[in-house]
C-alpha cells in the first residue's frame, strides 16, 4: 500500500513563496486533515503532491520513489485527486464522466472492457448518483457535480486519495455521507487519505490525524484532540473560539464565542451611547 | 418514482444491488457499449450517403451526363474491366479528368476542415474555435498573396499552395511560441496571441492586396475558396498529409475527451498536456494547411459539422472526431456542386456557398433540438 511523503517542500507562485519547507506523511488506512487559514497552502500541497506543481526545493516520494521518476500514467493509477470547483463539460452524461476515471487504465488504442464498466458503476453507487447516470451535467446541483467528481476519483481505484474541500458544496447530510464513505475506504481499502478542509468540527470527527497550517508553515501536528484547541484557532485563525469535547466521542468541536456583540444588552447600550 | 429515488439515497452505501438497479447498470453498460457498434453503423452509413452523393455530383455540371453513363464510365476504368464504349471521349475526360478529382478534392478538403474544426473545439473546450483560429488562415493567405505579387522565380504553378503552406505553418508556430509561458502554453492565451498575430498578418495581407490592384480579383477569389483549378496531382499531394494528420487525431480521441474536464484534472488522470495539446495542435494545422493551399480559404465548412455531429450524435470524441471527417466531405462536395452549377457557367465562391446555405441549416437544427450543445 501506498505510502506518501514530502520532504522540506517549497512551493512558490510567481515571487511569492506560498509553502516553506514542509515536511509531512500520509501512511495508508489513515485520513489526515489539513485544515489552516485561506491561503496558507492547503490547495498547493494538494497539487504538488499530484505533480501538477513541482516544488522548488525539497522532494515528494510515493512508497520511497520520487514523483519525477513516475510516468503520469502510473501516477493516475496510484494517485487520485479530488480538486476545488473542478470543470466538467456540461454536455457530457454522468456515466461518461465517471468513466474517464478509467483513463490511466487503459491503453490508446483500447477500448473499456466490462470490468471497467463494473468498477465504473460501483463508484457511482458509492456515490449514491446512480439514478442521474443519463443525465447531463449542465442539469446538476452543486452538490450533485461534486458526486460525480468523486465517483470518477474512485473508479480511478488509487491507493492515495487527495481532497481539496470535497464537502463544500454539500449540506450536513451529504457531507456525513461522504466522509463516512472516505473514511471507510481508508481503513477497509487500506488508501492513504488526505483532506484540505475549512470546517474544524468536520476535521475533527472524521480525520484520523490533522495537520494546522499557517502561513504555509505547519503550526500544530497531531491527533484531533491535540490540534484543534482553542489556543491553537486563535494563534492561527486570529478567531476567538471555545472548545468543547463532544458529548458522545469527546473529539473536540469548535464554538464561536460571540462575546456581548448579539446579545441584547450590548446592542441596547451601544445605541444608547450614540444617542448621546 | 419519487419515492424510489428518495429510497435510493438513503441506501448509502449501497448494500447489495436491488433488482431495479442490475437492471440499470445492464441497460447503462449496453448502451455505452452500443457505442462501438453505433460508431460502425454510422461510419458505413454516411460513408454511403459520401459516396452516393458524390456519384449524383458527377452527373451535374454545365453538361448533363446521365447517372447510367457515369456509372459505367467509372466501371470501365477499375483494373481487369473491359468494356464496350458507347461514350464519347469528351465525355470520359469530363468525368474523370475534371469532375472526378474536384469532387475528391472537395471531399478531401472538407474532411480536412471538418476534423480540424472539431479538434481545435475540443482543445480549446471552446464551440467558437474553428481550424482558423489561431492564425492558419492568415498565415496561409499572406504566403499566398506573397505569392500572387512577388514575381518569385521558384515552384511555377505551385508556388502558390507552397508559400501557403508555409505561411499556415509559419504562424501557428510563432502563435505558439509566443503563448509558451515556462513549459506550457496556456489555451486562453493561445487564442489571445493566435487573434493578435492574426490581425497582424490580416493587415498585412490587405495591405498587399490593395497595392496589387491588378491581381485583387484573384487574391479574392483564392481567400474565399476556389476548387476550379483540381486536378490529380494536387489530389495526390495533399492526400498523405491529410491521412497522416487524421490518423493522429483519431488516436487521440480519448485523451481528447479526458482534457474536456480541465487541464489539471487531465494531468491527475494520466494525460501529458501539453504534448497532447501540441501533437493535436500540429496535426490539426497540418490538414488544414493541406486543405487551404490549393483551394484556399473556405470558411465556415470547420465550425459548423462539428456541431451539427454532435447535436445528433453526442460530445464523446470517439464519435465525434470520424463522424466530423465524413460529414465534412459530404457538406463540401455539396457546396461545390452548388458552386458550380447553380450559376453555370459562371462560378460562385465556394466559401460563399458554405457560409449562405450552411448558416440557415445550422440555426433550423439549433433550433429544432432546443438543447444545450457544446
Amino acid at each position: 500500500m501506498a505510502k506518501m511523503e514530502m520532504q522540506n517542500v517549497t512551493l512558490t507562485y510567481g515571487q511569492r513563496s506560498v509553502v516553506r519547507e514542509l515536511s509531512l506523511h500520509i501512511y495508508p488506512g489513515e485520513l489526515l486533515g489539513l485544515v489552516g487559514p485561506n491561503g496558507c497552502g492547503k490547495t498547493s500541497i494538494i497539487k504538488a503532491l499530484s505533480h501538477v506543481l513541482i516544488p522548488d526545493a525539497g522532494r515528494i516520494l510515493l512508497d520511497g520513489q520520487e514523483l519525477g521518476a513516475i510516468s503520469r500514467t502510473e501516477l493516475a493509477r496510484l494517485i487520485g485527486v479530488v480538486p476545488q470547483n473542478p470543470s466538467l463539460p456540461d454536455t457530457f452524461t454522468v456515466f461518461e464522466v465517471a468513466i474517464l476515471g478509467r483513463n490511466p487504465h487503459l491503453g490508446l488504442l483500447s477500448g473499456e472492457t466490462a470490468r471497467d464498466m463494473a468498477v465504473v458503476w460501483q463508484a457511482m453507487e458509492k456515490t449514491g448518483i446512480t439514478h442521474l447516470a443519463k443525465r447531463r451535467i449542465g442539469e446538476l446541483s452543486g452538490g450533485e457535480k461534486q458526486r460525480v467528481t468523486i465517483a470518477r476519483v474512485l473508479a480511478q481505484e488509487p491507493q492515495v486519495i487527495l481532497m481539496d474541500e470535497p464537502t463544500a458544496n454539500l449540506d450536513i447530510f451529504q457531507q456525513m455521507d461522504i466522509l463516512d464513505l472516505i473514511t471507510g475506504m481508508c481503513r477497509e481499502k487500506n488508501t492513504a487519505g488526505l483532506i484540505a478542509i475549512h470546517d474544524l468540527n468536520i476535521a475533527a470527527q472524521y480525520c484520523t490525524r490533522i495537520i494546522m497550517l499557517k502561513n504555509g508553515q505547519i503550526h500544530a501536528e497531531g491527533m484531533p484532540k491535540e490540534v484543534v484547541t482553542a489556543e491553537n484557532v486563535r494563534e492561527v485563525f486570529g478567531a476567538d473560539t471555545t472548545v468543547y469535547p463532544h458529548p458522545e466521542n469527546n473529539l473536540p468541536m469548535v464554538l464561536p464565542n460571540t462575546g456581548c456583540r448579539h446579545s441584547g444588552n450590548g446592542n441596547k447600550e451601544k445605541q444608547a451611547n450614540k444617542v448621546h | 418514482m419519487k419515492n424510489l429515488e428518495s429510497d435510493k439515497k438513503l441506501d448509502i452505501p449501497a448494500k447489495e444491488n436491488s433488482e431495479g438497479e442490475a437492471a440499470n447498470m445492464a441497460r447503462e453498460f449496453a448502451t455505452y457499449s452500443s457505442r462501438r457498434l453505433l460508431l460502425i453503423v454510422s461510419i458505413c452509413g454516411l460513408l454511403a450517403a459520401c459516396v452516393i452523393i458524390a456519384l449524383l455530383a458527377l452527373t451535374v455540371g454545365s453538361v448533363g451526363i446521365p447517372f447510367k453513363t457515369v456509372w459505367q464510365v467509372l466501371i470501365s476504368h477499375l483494373p481487369f474491366v473491359h468494356a464496350q464504349a458507347n461514350w464519347s471521349a469528351v465525355t470520359d475526360m469530363i468525368i474523370t479528368g475534371i469532375r472526378l478529382p474536384r469532387i475528391l478534392l472537395a471531399g478531401a478538403v472538407g474532411t480536412a476542415l471538418g476534423t480540424a474544426g472539431a479538434t481545435y473545439q475540443g482543445l480549446f473546450r471552446n464551440p467558437l474555435a474553428d481550424p482558423y483560429l489561431i492564425g492558419v488562415a492568415q498565415g496561409a493567405a499572406l504566403g499566398a498573396v506573397l505569392g500572387f505579387i512577388v514575381p518569385w522565380t521558384f515552384g511555377g504553378s505551385y508556388l502558390i499552395p507552397v508559400m501557403a503552406f508555409i505561411g499556415a505553418v509559419a504562424a501557428v508556430s510563432v502563435v505558439y511560441l509566443i503563448a509558451r509561458v515556462g513549459k506550457t502554453a496556456p489555451v486562453t492565451t493561445l487564442i489571445l496571441a493566435g487573434v493578435a498575430i492574426g490581425a497582424l498578418l490580416m493587415s498585412v495581407t490587405s495591405y498587399f492586396t490593395m497595392i496589387s490592384a491588378d491581381k485583387v480579383r484573384s487574391i479574392l477569389s483564392w481567400m474565399m475558396g476556389n476548387l476550379s483549378y483540381a486536378g490529380w496531382d494536387q489530389l495526390g499531394i495533399i492526400t498523405p498529409y491529410i491521412v497522416v494528420g487524421l490518423a493522429v487525431i483519431f488516436l487521440f480521441a480519448r485523451p481528447l475527451n479526458v482534457m474536456q474536464l480541465d487541464e489539471d484534472q487531465a494531468e491527475q488522470l494520466g494525460i501529458n498536456v501539453e504534448r497532447t495539446k501540441i501533437i493535436l495542435l500540429g496535426a490539426a494545422t497540418l490538414i488544414t494547411a493541406a486543405a487551404v493551399c490549393f483551394v484556399g480559404t473556405i470558411g465556415f465548412v470547420g465550425i459548423i459539422v462539428p456541431h451539427i455531429v454532435r447535436l445528433i450524435w453526442g460530445p464523446d470524441h470517439r464519435l465525434l472526431l470520424p463522424l466530423s471527417a465524413i460529414m465534412g466531405a459530404i457538406l463540401l462536395i455539396l457546396a461545390d456542386t452548388a458552386s458550380r452549377t447553380l450559376m453555370a457557367p459562371s462560378e460562385i465562391p465556394v466559401g460563399v456557398i458554405t457560409a449562405f446555405i450552411g448558416a440557415p441549416f445550422f440555426l433550423f437544427l439549433l433550433r429544432r433540438t432546443k438543447k444545450a450543445v457544446f
